[in-house]
């Protein structure tokens, strides 16, 4: 077979995918776009975000959510997945097994969960309930979310930790130690920086997941005010169109940066959205 | 420091986030099958809520599994010839168009299925009809297939394996069929792992897609919890952990072997 021929084969079983792809996704995304600014404000919806305080408050409260999620999800899970790498113990199977098996369960489910945990029933309300006397209840808040982001990021991040932490050279540590390194000296100098590049993109996937999830939100309480809360209630409640597709546009915008941004810092990696 | 004490430390925190992890899935399945969840487990047990659950939503779980199958149909044929296109001719351009077809994944749920609406809401057949939420899931999922594909066409010497098979005068339907596809078994295998438990578990796309007649597991999910007691909602999540858990363990099993294989 020419060359010639061959790419035209090799085009030909692209282009399904690739109409899918631009029927379904570019061209909706593009009439989102002027969606967008065809609202009573024009092209200033995109600029709401900044400048209407509900808006910016949202931002800001979901950004910060994201961040506290991340951060505390990559500390466990660094913990945690150095331990479960580099120790053989009886029912380690099973414990790497119960982590990494909420890997793709849905937010709505999740939210369920948290509800167990930590609603009007809840074990810990339960808990509280026996030890003190009072019922500590915090399921219907940020609280409650952050909760829940948390159990859907740990079971993502911790396999991206378990694989670097594989692959990272004890050789160095040992060198480390037998300097006179202190065990904190060698975690801080040698561990962490081997496990950074995982770190980083499985704490962009993290963050990105957390700012986009809807579910979670969903089945908690409809007037936690995160972005994508705020989205769906200016469509639906408010029937606010230009001001949800203006949003939904930047909400995706930051999301793709970032997972962008940690794919060229750190190689590939793959991301979801919960 | 000291070893045992440092060991013993991180061994309590693992079981602290594991059974952080657990122990709301046991509570739930548990509560699906107590006659009174407020009263605990000595008010006994029962399959009544479980039943009650099926004769409510057995629809969600017919249109969950038939949109999942049918996802994972329009994937593979979408997928598999792309991933073999792309894993063909690493240059540039592919990468580029590599990147472009995850996007979605990248996006919220949410951001794409409003940009669905805008675009297509006004075609009432299309909008009505099951279709809708397929192509969201598709979308969504298509990724996943290309990118495990991918993965698996990338770590063999496909140039060789094709020239050989040519030599011996294979056309190519006969060397796609014969010999590419059964060599990345493993990638489709894990890719369609992924792509039905995705489709099943989907919600932020779907909520937005949905008509009363398209409802989902999960939006039954949701819509049960928001209006049912507490025993219907964890039944329903029982029956929904049931579907999903054999899915996940499959791919957990899938994963092991491979990784053992890398090192």
């Amino acid at each position: 077979m020419s060359d010639m021929r061959e790419n035209t084969l090799l085009a030909l079983l692209l282009a399904p995918a690739l109409l899918v792809f631009v029927a379904f996704f570019l061209l909706p995304i593009g009439r989102l776009a002027l969606a967008a600014g065809s609202g009573p404000d024009g092209i200033m919806a995109y600029a709401a975000i900044l400048t209407d305080a509900r808006y910016r408050e949202s931002l800001i409260a979901t950004v910060l959510l994201s961040a506290g999620v991340t951060l505390a999800t990559l500390a466990l899970c660094a913990v945690c997945g150095l331990f479960l790498e580099r120790n053989r113990f009886p029912g380690r199977a099973v414990l790497i097994g119960i982590m990494t098996l909420p890997l793709s369960f849905p937010g709505v489910v999740v939210g369920f969960l948290v509800i167990m945990l930590a609603g009007r029933q809840g074990l810990i309300g339960d808990l509280t309930q026996a030890l003190t006397g009072s019922k500590l209840v915090f399921a219907y808040s940020m609280a409650g979310l952050f909760i829940g982001y948390l159990y859907f990021s740990i079971p993502r991040v911790i396999l991206t930790v378990m694989a670097s932490a594989e692959k990272l050279d004890r050789r160095l540590e040992e060198a480390a130690r037998s300097l006179g390194a202190s065990t904190f000296a060698v975690t801080r100098d040698v561990i962490l920086p081997g496990l950074l590049p995982a770190l980083l993109s499985s704490g962009a996937i993290c963050f990105a997941t957390s700012m986009g999830a809807f579910g979670t939100a969903f089945t908690l309480a409809t007037n936690i005010d995160v972005l994508p809360m705020v989205i769906y209630t200016e469509f639906t409640l408010h029937a606010n169109i230009a001001m949800a597709a203006a949003l939904s546009l930047i909400l995706g915008l930051i999301t793709w940066a970032v997972l962008a941004l940690a794919r060229t810092a750190a190689g590939s990696s793959v991301a979801a959205a919960g | 420091m000291n070893r045992p004490f440092l060991f013993a430390a991180q061994l309590g925190l693992t079981l602290l986030v594991a059974a952080f992890l657990v122990i709301p899935v046991l509570m739930s399945m548990l509560a699906g099958v107590t006659v009174n969840f407020f009263q605990g487990i000595s008010s006994g047990l029962t399959l009544r809520w479980v039943w009650r659950v099926l004769d409510l939503y057995a629809d969600t779980l017919a249109l969950s599994l038939g949109l999942a199958l049918a996802c994972l149909a329009c994937t593979l044929v979408l997928g598999v010839p792309a991933a073999y296109a792309l894993a063909k001719r690493p240059s540039r351009l592919t990468r580029l168009i590599e990147e472009m077809l995850v996007v979605p994944v990248a996006v919220p749920g949410l951001a794409t299925a409003l940009a669905l609406l805008i675009a297509y809401g006004g075609f009432r057949e299309f909008r009505t009809s099951a279709a809708f939420i397929l192509v969201g899931h598709v979308l969504f999922t298509l990724p996943f297939m290309i990118r495990a594909v991918l993965a698996v066409l990338s770590s063999i010497d496909l140039k060789t394996l094709e020239e050989g098979a040519r030599s011996l005068g294979a056309s190519f339907p006969h060397r796609f069929f014969g010999v590419i596809l059964p060599n990345c078994r493993s990638g489709i295998l894990a890719g369609s792992l992924m792509v039905v438990t995705l489709s099943i578990g989907e919600f932020n796309l779907t909520w937005m897609l949905h008509t009363p007649l398209t409802k989902t597991l999960p939006v039954g999910l949701a819509d049960s919890y928001a209006s049912m007691r507490l025993e219907i909602g964890s039944a329903y999540t029982l029956i929904f952990f049931i579907l999903i858990l054999p899915l996940l363990m499959a791919m957990q099993a899938l994963s092991r072997p491979r990784r053992r294989k890398e090192t």
